[in-house]
């Protein structure tokens, strides 16, 4: 099964091991230590960032680093936006269509 | 992380699907009401600057919504939504299509199926929009011209109100 970008981030872990090494290029180690989720739980995560390249790892002495792989995510982005902005506008119209209610009601 | 109330869109290739995630701060009972009366409907479904209105809507299994997507210059496109499934307060599924005043269905975008869940929060009332595709060939074709473009073609002119 080909992986793929959006499945990747639907997962709260996945994007938490996101903006972490955005901010930091980070071990293996050094990751796992943020998660209470064991290690291997981890690497299974990175396993599948790693395939659809929004994670890419780096080879320095004897650590290998993860880096984040900001320009795939771009292409999310890009895709998802327009469609998440057209129901957030349809939404916002729908939370304003209840609070006209609650107040017509109390 | 994530601030409450907005809205969450994911894509699921291997189930031809895009889900879309949203809570709103009502009891489920008047959400469940916004979604599904066509009155209410009326005034939120079309994003702007379309507005939705109501030809005809029959929501029980087996029936019909057919509405139109009215433009800023009196455009109409309709649109058609056939119910499957209702259980009341919980979820209705049903196929959408566009189609002509008189409902016949004249669908060159792919037509979908959708699928909605609804449930309470404590604080308020979650909804789950799923989008199915018929074909992964339909989905991945919607994805190739760009949503942007999909829903453009799929309801009516959207590239104003995207290009904004």
């Amino acid at each position: 099964m080909t992986r793929d970008v959006f499945q990747a981030i639907a997962d709260p872990t996945r994007r938490a091991i996101l903006s972490l090494i955005a901010l930091q290029a980070m071990t293996p180690t050094a990751l796992a230590e943020r998660f209470d989720s064991s290690r291997q739980a981890v690497s299974k995560h990175i396993k599948i960032l790693t395939e659809c390249q929004l994670v890419k790892q780096e080879q320095s002495g004897r650590e290998i680093y993860y880096y984040f792989n900001s320009k795939k995510l771009k292409e999310v982005d890009k895709w998802l936006e327009p469609f998440r902005a057209m129901w957030e506008d349809r939404f916002t119209q729908l939370d304003t269509v209840l609070k006209n209610q609650k107040n017509k009601r109390s | 992380m994530i601030a409450n109330n907005q809205t969450k869109v994911s894509k699921d290739v291997a189930n031809k699907k895009i889900v879309v995630v949203r809570e709103f701060d009502a009891p489920l009972e008047q959400v469940w009401k916004a979604w599904t009366d066509k009155d209410i409907l009326d005034q939120w479904w079309a994003p702007k600057p379309w507005k939705a209105k109501t030809k005809s809507m029959d929501f029980r299994e087996g029936g019909t919504w057919l509405y139109s997507m009215v433009g800023p210059d009196g455009t109409e496109s309709y649109c058609r939504a056939d119910f499957k499934t209702i259980v009341e307060k919980v979820s209705y599924s049903g196929d959408d299509a566009f189609c002509d005043e008189n409902g016949n269905i004249t669908s060159d975008p792919p037509g979908m199926h959708w699928f909605c869940k609804f449930s309470s929060t404590g604080t308020g009332t979650k909804v789950e929009v799923e989008i199915t595709f018929a074909t992964e060939a339909d989905m991945e074709k919607i994805i190739e011209m760009g949503f942007e473009e999909g829903f453009t073609a799929a309801h009516g002119n959207l590239d104003e109100l995207l290009a904004k």
